[in-house]
């Protein structure tokens, strides 16, 4: 096929756009895996449990499902604490976590999914926005709202943790703990309390981007699965701990997908995605801008 | 009881198994005694790995299914006996541990787990676009019609086989729990950092356990193509295989040999059960509430009961 | 004191049965005709295999309602099979060892009704399926049935009317696209596309498949579009139908004819999701309200059924699977009392050798069990207008375009001239 510009264009715009949207969801990844080192496997069935709260209040109500994300997502955060506190004394606490942690999100992601499936069946649900069938076109560049509308508030979403990190003082004893638990509880401050508080911010990220998610695309169940690799894929590219190593991460993955999709064929985009993980891990584990 | 003895012992229990099982009229008895003796295997399989040596392997279904699509491969290239895919299978999903552990063993325990859920995406999405193994669409494997050894249907073969293969993964297990390799490994477990200053070689054992353990996965997936006569990606790679694997040696008991088969044989039967008697979406919520409530309140599984219980006892 | 007039009634009640029992003796020494499957009632064709399971279940109790088959009441014995191949060969074995059914009938599509054929042929018995995709090519089993009117080669005969009407266009169209899922029916459809292309000269210009859980389609589209096909044939599952669909209105997608495989717009959930949207869209339907005057009692059915799924949350118009599973059980009914019992080969003798009067029309198989001759019908959408589900059960939305003995109207092309 002919390599028109517009085509090129085209697939950029689209992978910039998926590139934001995957930012938003493993923006939590990189707060509980890259800087708490809690293996959190179950994060996309939160992303999923966010869609379909979304799902609900619009299907029921007609509200836009990203406002309805951000207004519930208190909701997320305490489950995002509640599930810190079982798991620091169950695992972290007793030194365990590496093995019995891991298997322990494995079962919530497994739980999560099956309660979903058991209440609201295995079909598609997708959400109606005003925006949904709306596109600008620039000429021969294509901007579908329906992406660009939860990149935009991705963007905002994640310039925000980022500010909230390296700004606030909470935001610090988040990176500090990160660095040097011990050194933290020297100076006074708690640093169970401070993950907790951070890995509750993780989740209350997932449940917003299970929004986006919803808004994107079609949403069922099962496939929160086939996000695990993909959230994983982009903090570990782009670099464990650092919110902007996660957005590169995020973007350099949208793009190769688009790109792979648009001139090579969608079926290996997603081998693409992987292999580069299974690259980065084998010959650069610390990522782009990891520590 | 030294290894040699075990074995033999082991093998006996099994072929006395089959013979006198055989005078079971229904089939469905065999067919669902396959499924759990695929189970015993797999979850053996993954405890070496997991119990013995501490890393957590999310892929258990991508060798499971690679030991199954390369006796698809080898029925479909020469037309190859059971026995020729078994072996080939066993080897060659070993193999495919041995690169997956040698890619990832060198960091943390975490990104070898993460790993091994990456290589189970970009296999089932090269099994996917391979038709020569059918793809998509799925291959058939169709049962001779004529059965060895003189058993009345097919089924009956492939359970034994299966009662063999899950007596040898249980003897290779118990041989490794009672080794010098095993007491590597259980070092490697309890704190890789001493282990490797007191001059354990982690890096060479954890490659070889991974090997181990993934050829033996392997193994369990090699029949499944002939118990089905129709094998597809989408089953083959099913996470239910991932999520039993660990929730059985967790349920059992990581520490011996005895857990997993334990776990395996209990939550087996019971999700055998309950498949033919309630509705089954229940069965995968059973799975991950047993793991959830065993992983936070009972991590030594079954057997870690057992022996508190026996402790309690006295000497 | 309540227990003592519980007590009492009970007794009264227990002696009521007694007699009753005793008088009914006669009738009760019938015993049940007891039929066996799988059905998905959980895993990702849940949706449809619930719906079937409703139209059999409408089916046994119209049956019950004349007194059975041969006067002998038909009960079900079903498990859920997950939409799994790996539980099948365990229902199935306890279906009939254990339960000790009658007679086994398939569940729905190739994953499970592959499995229990090892096990059906070594006993011998007549199968009828339900939607599976060319099993019996492999297994060559002379007492296979498939309700699926896909015809004798059903991967060609699932398109034919899609390139019939393609061919129909004037001038003649030289180029088309193939796009589809990675997966099972997508990937035969493709298959029979590509016969087709050779066979009228249409050169392809675009071939290639998407991984089922792709997130954007556009790019596909796109890609799609810089090859400039005159003809664009899809073949997918129902989220990713949405998809396409969708990703074509996005980029203006500009081509003379779209469609042809789509699954999912048969369904209520993706009619009023997608509305408007698939205006112009040429796709399979298997049953459109325009033709009801060709299927006789196909309203009562359609209405029982309507009725109960909205109560069990599956596809409230139900256009898609359960008339034919409605069908597989009347032929199987009619075998049964023409041949007067259950002798598993006379009544594959008599399926092969006669046709059928069913809810879907006459019903007839080849030799390898698929219909003799294929009728599968390609429509295209228009005057869709809004996200309601009411419109689609009036006729007026969809043109039929093919085969002829059901043709209502004339392809409208090109396709982006005719989204409304």
């Amino acid at each position: 096929m002919e390599v028109s510009w517009a085509l090129l264009a085209n697939a950029v715009i689209a992978g910039l756009l998926l590139g934001g949207f995957y930012a938003a969801m493993s923006v939590g990844i990189s707060i509980s895996f890259g800087m708490l080192d809690v293996v959190n496997i179950a994060h996309p069935a939160f992303i999923i449990l966010g869609s379909y709260i979304a799902y609900i209040v619009n299907d029921r109500f007609g509200y836009d499902p990203i406002v309805v994300a951000v207004v519930v997502s208190p909701l997320f955060f305490l489950l995002g604490m509640v599930l810190y506190r079982i798991y620091y004394i169950c695992f972290e606490r007793r030194g365990q976590e590496s093995l019995r942690g891991l298997a322990f999100f494995f079962g919530i992601l497994f739980i999560t999914e099956v309660a979903l499936v058991l209440i609201f069946g295995v079909d598609y649900r997708m959400v109606s926005t005003r925006y949904g069938d709306v596109t600008w076109r620039a000429g021969e560049v294509d901007f579908p709202m329906r992406l660009v509308v939860p990149f935009l508030v991705s963007m905002v979403m994640v310039v925000g943790v980022q500010l909230f990190l390296t700004r606030t003082f909470f935001g610090r004893a988040v990176l500090a703990v990160a660095q040097d638990q011990l050194a933290l509880r020297l100076m006074g401050v708690n640093p169970v309390r401070v993950k907790e508080l951070a890995f509750a911010l993780s989740i209350a990220t997932a449940g917003v981007a299970g929004a986006f998610l919803i808004v994107i695309q079609p949403v069922q169940p099962a496939i929160g699965r086939e996000f695990i690799g993909l959230v994983f894929a982009v903090c570990v590219l782009g670099g464990m701990g650092s919110i902007l190593g996660t957005l590169i991460g995020a973007f350099v993955l949208g793009l190769a997908e688009s790109f792979t999709s648009t001139f090579f064929g969608p079926s290996w985009a997603p081998a693409v995605s992987f292999g580069l993980l299974l690259a980065t891990l084998a010959f650069r584990p610390s990522g782009i801008l990891g520590r | 009881m030294s290894n040699r003895i075990f074995a033999m012992v082991a093998l006996t229990v099994a072929l006395a198994l089959a013979a006198v099982t055989q005078l079971i009229p229904n089939e469905y008895f065999f067919s669902a005694a396959y499924t759990v003796l695929l189970f015993v295997i797999l979850a053996t399989a993954w405890n070496i790995l997991g119990g013995y040596t501490g890393y957590v392997n999310f892929g258990s279904a991508a060798f499971f299914a690679i030991g199954a699509y390369t006796t698809v491969f080898f029925y479909n290239a020469f037309k190859a006996p059971l026995a020729v895919g078994i072996v080939a299978g066993t080897l060659v999903a070993g193999l495919a541990g041995l690169g997956l552990g040698y890619l990832t063993l060198r960091l943390r325990g975490v990104f070898f787990a993460i790993a091994s859920l990456a290589l189970a995406v970009v296999l089932f999405i090269f099994i996917v676009n391979w038709d020569y193994v059918g793809g998509a669409r799925g291959a058939y494997v169709l049962q001779p019609r004529e059965v060895p050894f003189g058993l009345p249907r097919y089924i009956h073969l492939i359970y034994a086989v299966q009662l063999v293969m899950a007596a040898f993964a249980l003897a290779v297990a118990r041989a490794i729990e009672h080794s010098t390799f095993g007491r590597g490994l259980a070092a490697i477990r309890d704190d890789e950092l001493a282990a490797e200053c007191s001059g354990v070689p982690t890096l060479k054992l954890k490659i070889f356990s991974t090997m181990v353990s993934c050829a033996l996965m392997g193994m369990a997936g090699t029949t499944f193509p002939y118990y089905l006569s129709y094998i597809e990606p989408s089953s083959a790679f099913s996470l239910s295989y991932a999520v039993n694997s660990i929730a059985m040696p967790l349920i059992g008991g990581m520490m011996s040999w005895m857990g997993p088969l334990i776990g395996a044989v209990l939550l087996g039967s019971v999700q055998q059960l309950v498949q033919v008697t309630v509705s089954s979406a229940w069965n995968l919520l059973i799975v991950g509430v047993l793991l959830v409530l065993f992983v936070t309140l009972a991590p030594n599984g079954i057997m870690g009961w057992v022996d508190a219980w026996r402790r309690r006892k006295g000497p | 004191m309540l227990g003592n007039s519980i007590l009492s009634v009970s007794k009264r009640v227990l002696g009521a049965l007694f007699i009753g029992l005793a008088l009914t003796g006669t009738a009760l020494a019938q015993q049940p005709l007891k039929i066996g499957f799988g059905m998905s009632l959980t895993g990702p064709l849940a949706g449809n295999g619930k719906a079937a399971l409703i139209a059999m279940e409408i089916w046994r109790d119209d049956v019950n309602a004349k007194n059975g088959i041969l006067g002998r009441k038909v009960e079900f014995v079903y498990y859920d099979d997950q939409t799994s191949p790996a539980t099948v060969p365990s229902i199935y074995t306890k279906l009939l060892d254990v339960d000790k059914v009658d007679l086994v009938v398939s569940g729905y599509g190739t994953n499970v009704i592959a499995p229990a054929m090892p096990i059906i042929m070594q006993r011998n018995l007549t199968f009828m399926t339900l939607f599976g995709l060319n099993v019996n090519s492999k297994f060559n089993y002379d007492r296979y049935f498939q309700i699926m009117p896909a015809g004798p080669n059903p991967a060609v005969g699932w398109s034919q009317g899609f390139f019939d009407a393609a061919m129909s266009m004037n001038p003649k169209p030289k180029t088309v696209a193939l796009v589809g899922a990675d997966a099972e029916y997508p990937a035969m459809a493709l298959e029979g596309a590509r016969e087709h292309a050779k066979k009228t000269g249409l050169k392809i210009v675009y071939d290639k498949t998407y991984p089922p859980n792709t997130v954007d389609y556009s790019p596909i589209v796109r890609a799609i579009q810089a090859a400039n096909p005159e003809v664009v044939f899809v073949a997918s599952y129902p989220p990713d139908s949405a998809g396409m669909v969708r990703a074509a209105n996005e980029v203006g997608l500009k081509t003379r004819i779209f469609g042809g495989g789509l699954v999912g717009p048969q369904f209520a959930a993706l009619k009023t999701q997608l509305g408007p949207l698939l205006n112009g869209v040429v796709n399979y339907e298997f049953y459109v309200p325009d033709l009801g005057s060709k299927f006789p009692f196909l309203d009562q059915f359609l209405t029982k059924y309507q009725a109960r799924a909205v109560v069990e949350k599956v596809d409230p118009l139900g256009f898609y699977l359960p008339p034919y599973a409605y069908a597989m059980m009347q032929v199987l009914e009619q075998a049964i009392t023409a041949t007067k019992g259950l002798d598993q080969a006379k009544l594959a003798e008599y399926i092969h050798k006669n046709t059928f009067d069913t809810y879907v029309g006459k019903v007839g198989f080849a030799k390898n069990g698929e219909w003799a001759a294929p009728r599968v019908m390609m429509t295209q959408y228009h005057g869709i207008t809004g996200n309601d589900v009411e419109q689609f059960k009036k006729p007026g939305r969809l043109t039929v375009l093919s085969p002829k003995e059901y043709k209502t109207g004339d392809l409208k092309a090109p396709y982006h001239e005719n989204k409304k």
